[in-house]
């Protein structure tokens, strides 16, 4: 399962969200992201937006001052 | 059955795009979210910076809308496209430097692409007739549809009844009998709708979530310009501009003096880019300098930071100065007094 790293320190949302939007744009079912943030907004934000989107947050922690959120990438064909 | 049709929804985050929206949803169209970030959008940055404000409640209220809505959302991007509309706005300014008619006119002309690449149907927007004084008045509303491409593609269910008609509701798409026909300043039809379709919770509405709205924001903006002698800007402009007390003591530089530590934490993130200032001695703000700075302005600029720290009454305070080579050394300096600092200095 491929993982790609969103470093998005220093950016305040919603620029972590776009990032990771746009990273999983061009990403196959199953991929995972990563983002690593300084916003504790993003806590909030990329699970929301994750939520909404049909992708699935499989881990959210708070390290050394950074807040690293993993999403798995779920694609769906629309409606 | 008959093909179900797709709106893209300008979702600001606000009461009447999270109404505009749900109304289509009644209708059985699929809908899905747009949201444009400018950079100057408030409440996510200031939320982020300030530490008093850390305690609040931090949604993203576009989110929070798509996700009561129960449908997907798409952020754009549009800051360095949005440049221009700033900074040449064919339409004017509004009571600050915000674009609004240009604003609105260009987020339609991004939807309409967007609604184009997506093999979308129609854009449809929370507008309301006499809500706005610029951008959403009887006479601008067609400026809107027209100047952005969108034409009879853009319907607003809001104020729907009072406007010609759509594209989506000629081909029956959606009922225009089932639309509405809101007009002025008055919130109460909205909020009389969001009550009838049960909705309790929602974003109070006040047309103030953009920054060039702002007075204190737009006058820090214009001065920035006029100190550069053009009218470009970089993020890191308008983020700085969100942050600290702003001080121009001379025409060829100011300084950013935190106001509390959550501004002085993310002012730190700059400290590569720009001259700073600490006090040592005393407890006392971070301090950015923007500007080509000699001796003399550095020692000025450190008794106006001094003056700010809790050393402000002692006879000396040292601070340590750090220049853009990276080099660091300290100063001693008498705290400036406060009739010392005229007013022209705090923009």
């Amino acid at each position: 399962m491929s993982r790609q790293i969103i470093d998005c320190r220093r950016l305040l949302c919603p620029m972590p969200v776009i990032r990771v939007q746009n990273a999983i744009e061009l990403l196959p079912d199953g991929s995972l992201v990563e983002a690593i943030c300084t916003d504790p907004g993003a806590l909030n934000d990329i699970p929301a937006w994750s939520r909404i989107n049909g992708h699935r947050v499989v881990e959210a922690r708070t390290e050394d001052g950074e807040y690293i959120i993993v999403v798995e990438v779920v694609q769906d064909s629309g409606p | 059955m008959s093909e179900q049709r797709k709106a893209a929804v300008l979702i600001s985050g606000g009461l009447d795009s999270l109404l505009a929206a749900r109304v289509m949803l009644e209708q059985g169209i699929h809908v899905e979210g747009i949201n444009f970030f400018t950079g100057f959008c408030v409440e996510g940055h200031t939320h982020a910076i300030r530490k008093r404000d850390q305690k609040k409640d931090k949604r993203n209220n576009a989110l929070w809308v798509a996700e009561q809505l129960g449908i997907k959302l798409h952020i754009v991007d549009i800051v360095e496209e949005y440049k221009q509309v700033l900074i040449n706005p064919n339409h004017g300014y509004g009571a600050n430097l915000n674009p609004c008619l240009d604003c609105k006119v260009f987020m339609v002309r991004k939807a309409h692409e967007w609604i184009q690449a997506k093999g979308f149907d129609f854009i449809v927007t929370g507008e309301v007739i006499g809500q706005r004084p610029m951008s959403q008045r009887k006479d601008t509303m067609p400026v809107v549809s027209g100047e952005s491409g969108a034409e009879d593609l853009l319907l607003r269910p809001l104020c729907a009844k009072n406007l010609p008609e759509t594209l989506p509701e000629r081909a029956g798409w959606v009922d225009r009998e089932r639309l509405y026909g809101f007009s002025g300043r008055s919130r109460k039809p909205q909020m009389a709708l969001a009550a009838s379709l049960g909705i309790e919770d929602y974003a109070q509405p006040a047309g103030g979530c953009c920054f060039l709205t702002d007075e204190s924001y737009a006058i820090k903006l214009k001065d920035l310009w006029h100190a550069r002698g053009n009218r470009e800007y970089e993020m890191d402009d308008i983020m700085l501009l969100k942050v600290g007390r702003h001080l121009r003591p001379a025409s060829h530089f100011k300084v950013i003096i935190a106001r509390e530590e959550g501004e002085a934490n993310f002012m730190q993130g700059y400290r590569k880019l720009y001259p700073h200032l600490k006090t040592v001695s005393h407890g006392g703000p971070f301090a950015l300098i923007d500007g080509d700075i000699d001796d003399q302005d550095v020692e000025l600029i450190a008794r106006l930071v001094a003056r700010y720290s809790q050393g402000r009454n002692a006879d000396e305070v040292e601070l340590s100065f750090t220049d853009l080579a990276g080099d660091t050394r300290t100063l001693k300096v008498h705290p400036m007094q406060g009739h010392e600092i005229p007013k022209e200095w705090l923009i």
